[in-house]
């Protein structure tokens, strides 16, 4: 048995058998404490720096980020994108409820095909979960409303996330996610700007696999955050 | 992978005059010091987080029978299934066995230094299954049939001319006389031809940065994303990972995080960092229906409570080899196995035998660069000194090398003779050496002046020196 003999010769390199259980009990009270490390200053900020924090990072990673301040402002901030960057007006996008609420028959040109990303897509809208200023990272969680494909299979990544759910650090972000029913989910995504490489000539190039363009529409939605 | 480094010497004096690696080497060696640099001058909490790093690791490894057992609990109950390997070879037929259960045909691979470890494609190919290499560097290598020679930037080592020439030799259907203007030309030709095969797959092969305890959750994080295409389309998701790759919790592994990118390529942090937690749960519409972990120890367990035990901290982020000049004078294939630079001239012989890997350690200057800079702290001159004495006792150290010893360490316990002795060459040295104050031969050194130039001293020896100084500042 592999599993006896690996554990049996780790043991014998730290020279003690099997954990005593009173020990076993003070390593799972820190499973369950899980306690948080030292936290940069950086994301430790006001809420209007935190968010103008977060926007920072996203350019920096070459993501592009456009505020609206109601869902109604959405649809066209996507359209204008979309026309922008030259692309088609038909997308896949998550079947979540924040989603399916937008006014999208305001802007009759735009295509929103809900349920995962396909081969064929070329522009996906996902729904952002959290953002994480301190990296101008996307927490991205799998669920059935939050198909895994959208992050990955598109050229163009369309994300919605509302102010109120830009964190400072990752750990806020993780509090949030162990809350939820189902914690911890099948896959959560962490994405920081669009795919690249570096793999030819150590020279950095976009849009490696992933997306080539990731680009975040921040709902205000929180007053305290409007600096 | 059949080992090379017994021949270190050899593959470094050819490394030296091979014009193409060295125009590669040249290119790629300001940059890779320069952006960790620069990333760690932006957060002042970097030295404070290092030793967190180092104290997470350490505190896991003295548990690690523990942690193990918790996390392979976590993965089951998440309904995925972990697979217990002693051996390379129990871990190559785990993954045969899985391959075939799922009827796999092809199976893509996202980059995994321990399927480097384990040959998980020559396996694969010899029983009939075709193995594709997704990350843009592996491919190339794939084709070339070559191994990796850094642990994050494997293909670094090739030119521009290497891409194109192997791409129109092995993408056949594409128009002979096209042109790749840019590099993101041949960028795009790669990532055209690959989506089709991670949509064909059956099987898609991971590695693992990290494994989390608490939750049963294998991380991978790449810049490329063509890891979570490999773990996303297929139906079956095998994770390879070796056992010192477990933390405790979400937390540890993001003080881990912060580290890694930055030290690795100077990102704050890397473009897709992703945790996966068993197979596809109710009601999701994508990701692999089955999720298996390959938890490997192959050599490992034999590391811990020894003077090696430390090495089991590498977060593999090869902070070490961008900084070390031994590295950037040969290249990585010249360490002869899968990890190179000095996390792998302590690791190699940990793994596959000191006695065939005794180069290994001895290809260092000892400057220290690689101890300063490794975000664990992993005391990696030390370690090397280790295997140097462990190469001593057992006398694998060449007779001519002993021989010079045993003479200086005659020399050494005459101190009046030692000084008369240091003192003589060190000013005769000097003489010779001249205006130019360096060597560019010497005789019985030949082979190492070829390589490099030896500095002439400059005065008198250090003793000479100290003395006199002591003597100035006395009042
Ligand atoms: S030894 Fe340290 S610096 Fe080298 S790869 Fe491992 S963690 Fe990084």
């Amino acid at each position: 048995m592999s599993r006896q003999a690996i554990l049996g010769a780790i043991r014998r390199g730290l020279r003690r058998g099997e954990l005593p259980e009173d020990q076993k009990l003070g390593l799972r009270a820190r499973l369950t404490a899980h306690p948080r490390h030292l936290i940069p200053a950086r994301s430790q900020v006001p809420r209007p720096a935190q968010i103008a924090l977060f926007i920072r990072n996203v350019e920096k990673e070459f993501g592009t980020v456009a505020r609206v301040t109601d869902a109604a402002g959405i649809p066209p901030a996507v359209a204008e994108y979309l026309a922008a960057q030259n692309l088609p007006t038909a997308f896949a996008m998550a079947p979540h409820p924040e989603l399916r609420s937008i006014p999208w028959d305001s802007r009759p040109l735009l295509h929103p095909r809900e349920g995962r990303a396909e081969p064929t897509d070329l522009v996906s809208v996902q729904h952002g979960y959290a953002g994480i200023a301190e990296t101008g990272t996307l927490m991205l969680p799998s669920s059935p409303e939050r198909p895994t494909t959208l992050n990955l299979l598109c050229d163009t990544a369309i994300v919605v996330l509302r102010v109120s759910n830009v964190c400072g650090p990752y750990e806020d972000a993780w509090d949030r996610l162990r809350a939820e029913p189902g914690f911890m989910p099948r896959n959560v995504m962490l994405v920081t700007g669009p795919s690249r490489s570096a793999d030819i000539e150590s020279t950095l190039e976009l849009g490696a696999h992933g997306p080539r363009r990731v680009h975040v529409i921040l709902l205000d939605d929180d007053p305290a955050a409007i600096g | 992978m059949l080992a090379t480094s017994p021949a270190f010497k050899q593959n470094a004096t050819e490394a030296l005059g091979n014009p193409s690696l060295q125009k590669a080497l040249h290119r790629t060696r300001p940059q890779s010091s320069g952006k960790r640099a620069a990333a760690v001058a932006a957060l002042p909490e970097f030295e404070r987080l290092r030793d967190i790093g180092r104290d997470i690791k350490d505190h896991t490894l003295a548990h690690l029978d523990f942690y193990l057992e918790t996390y392979a609990d976590n993965v089951e109950r998440a309904g995925g299934h972990v697979h217990w390997c002693s051996s390379a070879d129990d871990a190559r037929d785990a993954v045969l066995q899985i391959c075939r259960r799922a009827d796999a045909r092809t199976v893509t691979k996202g980059k995994s230094m321990v399927s480097e470890e384990l040959a998980i494609n020559e396996h694969l190919e010899k029983h009939g299954i075709t193995p594709i290499e997704t990350d843009l560097g592996e491919y190339i290598l794939q084709i070339r049939g070559e191994p990796p020679s850094h642990i994050i930037g494997p293909a670094f080592h090739l030119n521009r001319e290497d891409w194109e020439e192997s791409f129109r030799k092995v993408h056949t259907d594409l128009p002979a006389d096209r042109v790749f203007h840019e590099r993101r030309d041949i960028m795009t030709e790669a990532r055209v031809l690959l989506r089709e095969k991670f949509l064909a797959a059956d099987v898609g092969i991971t590695g693992a940065n990290f494994l989390i305890a608490e939750s049963g959750s294998s991380v991978i994080v790449t810049n490329e994303g063509n890891g979570d295409l490999t773990q996303t389309l297929p139906r079956v998701h095998i994770v390879l990972a070796s056992i010192e790759k477990v933390v405790p919790t979400l937390e540890d592994a993001t003080s881990l995080l912060r580290l890694l990118a930055r030290s690795a390529t100077g990102q704050d942090f890397s473009v897709y960092t992703t945790f996966s937690t068993g197979g596809r749960r109710p009601g999701d519409l994508d990701g692999p229906e089955e999720y298996h972990v390959v938890l490997v120890d192959n050599g490992r367990s034999g590391m811990v409570g020894t003077e090696f035990h430390d090495m089991l901290r590498c977060i593999r982020c090869a902070a070490c080899m961008n900084h070390c000049p031994v590295y950037f004078a040969v290249g990585g294939h010249s360490y002869g196995w899968v990890y190179p630079g000095p996390m792998g001239s302590v690791l190699t012989p940990a793994l596959i035998g000191i006695d065939k890997a005794a180069n290994l350690p001895n290809a260092s200057t000892f400057c220290g660069k690689c101890e300063g800079v490794c975000p664990v702290k992993i005391p990696l001159p030390k370690l090397m000194r280790h295997w140097r004495e462990r190469e001593f006792e057992r006398h694998l150290t060449p007779a001519i090398a002993r021989a010079n010893l045993g003479l200086w360490a005659w020399f050494a316990r005459r101190p009046a003779l030692y000084r008369l002795a240091t003192r003589a060459a060190a000013v005769g040295l000097g003489l010779m050496g001249g205006k130019r104050g360096r060597f560019t031969k010497l005789p019985f050194a030949g082979s190492w002046t070829d390589g490099r130039d030896l500095p002439a001293p400059e005065g008198d020896t250090f003793f000479a020196r100290y003395a006199h100084a002591q003597r100035k500042a006395k009042p």
